[in-house]
């Protein structure tokens, strides 16, 4: 297809190798997750404005005037689902944190952070519930991913729990068909929107520099996407007991509890 | 940033966990503005119970508000007048710019623009 804004396979391969090609977790994260989302937040935040229906459920069958925390909250679009609730969202994005902040301006429900998954400034044993929704599978290496539920379980009071969503591997049904047997940990291309450019513009570009399309700009993010087990496996290596996990719209999800 | 807030965060880094100086945080320099909110009496009660009362006065006052009782007060004690205090302190006061010290390793956190950054440098994050 002429004209597909999508990157080529080549422009994959190169991206992934620069990937791999950096040194540790910590810089693959920085480059391929923190600095992607900054420059994506106004328009992904655009797209993020629908719940998802367990996670809706989760956070409204929470005790009335409950406090808990949504790591990785984005543009916050939980943080206000519940109003009896009190929910302090971080993100490390700041990007994101500014599209949440305008968001929810006025709101009594819930305040802003911004602030690291894996050095979260909060007391142990303090809140009452978390969620961390399409988070943890950003995290570059295994260790870290355990040791981000590892930090939302510290944060929590005993008996506290927290609703968790990671991307699949099984999504054969999506649209891009990721399936059991594939490389899990991937980057995936995030297509920008181009601003102030009408078709028309781009079309009439196109028939005086044909050699010189401006193409939109892509991001690649990094993503491991989980396999049917492994989130249980990582929560209970971060020492939770799991108390409901299912699957829900190409994501794995747990309920998982502070002992 | 909400003062509510200044209730639950405390220094990021690893190292400081459990140490005096790491909770509450020291706030200094800060700009505070006032956003209404609607009054509702049964979260600031429900709130009593949950907030660590010595570090909310300890806050209150390095921001300039000397006038919180230095004892939680008891659920006998309350009044809608105190009520609606607190309501204000903790909903109302947002800290617009501002930093917040660890007492502990002196680590300096900035507000701006009304958000509070707890991301840590290199040498000092997990």
């Amino acid at each position: 297809m002429s004209g597909s804004v999508q990157p080529t396979i080549e422009e994959i391969q190169q991206e992934t190798e620069k990937f791999h090609s950096r040194g540790n977790s910590k810089i693959k994260e920085s480059e391929f997750v923190h600095d992607v989302y900054n420059e994506i937040a106004q328009h992904f935040s655009q797209t993020r404005y629908k719940p998802w229906p367990i996670v809706k459920e989760f956070l409204e069958t929470r005790e009335d005037k409950s406090i808990g925390v949504d790591v990785g909250c984005g543009n916050g679009k939980y943080i206000s689902i519940n109003p009896k609730l009190f929910i302090i969202g971080s993100d490390y994005s700041t990007g994101l944190i500014d599209q949440a902040k305008s968001l929810h301006k006025g709101e009594k429900c819930n305040d802003i952070i911004v602030a690291d998954g894996l050095n979260l400034p909060h007391n142990n044993d303090k809140f009452e519930f978390a969620i961390s929704i399409a988070v943890i599978h950003h995290f570059a290496d295994e260790n870290r991913r355990i040791d981000a539920i590892k930090e939302i379980l510290r944060v929590l009071k005993k008996g506290g729990q927290a609703l968790i969503y990671c991307w699949a591997l099984e999504q054969e049904k999506s649209r891009r068909g990721y399936k059991e047997g594939m490389e899990q940990d991937i980057l995936v291309p995030w297509v920008l929107a181009q601003k102030g450019k009408k078709k028309k513009d781009i079309k009439e570009e196109e028939e005086k520099e044909v050699d010189n399309v401006e193409k939109p700009p892509v991001k690649m993010r990094f993503y491991h996407l989980y396999k049917n087990g492994e989130l249980i496996d990582n929560c209970i290596k971060a020492g939770g007991k799991v108390v409901k996990d299912g699957y829900e719209r190409d994501n794995w999800w747990v309920i998982v509890e502070k002992e | 940033m909400k003062f509510i807030t200044s209730n639950f965060v405390r220094c990021a880094v690893k190292s400081c966990d459990g140490t005096e100086g790491s909770f509450p945080l020291n706030f200094q320099d800060c700009k505070l503005q006032l956003e209404e909110q609607e009054f509702n009496e049964e979260f600031i009660i429900s709130m009593l119970e949950r907030l660590d009362w010595s570090a909310l006065v300890k806050v209150a006052s390095q921001l300039g508000n000397n006038a919180i009782p230095p004892q939680k007060p008891s659920l006998d004690d309350i009044n809608e007048v105190l009520l609606k205090d607190l309501h204000s302190l903790l909903l109302e006061t947002q800290i617009i710019e501002g930093k917040m010290i660890c007492d502990n390793c002196q680590h300096v956190y900035y507000i701006k623009d009304g958000i509070a950054s707890f991301l840590l440098p290199p040498h000092l994050a997990k």
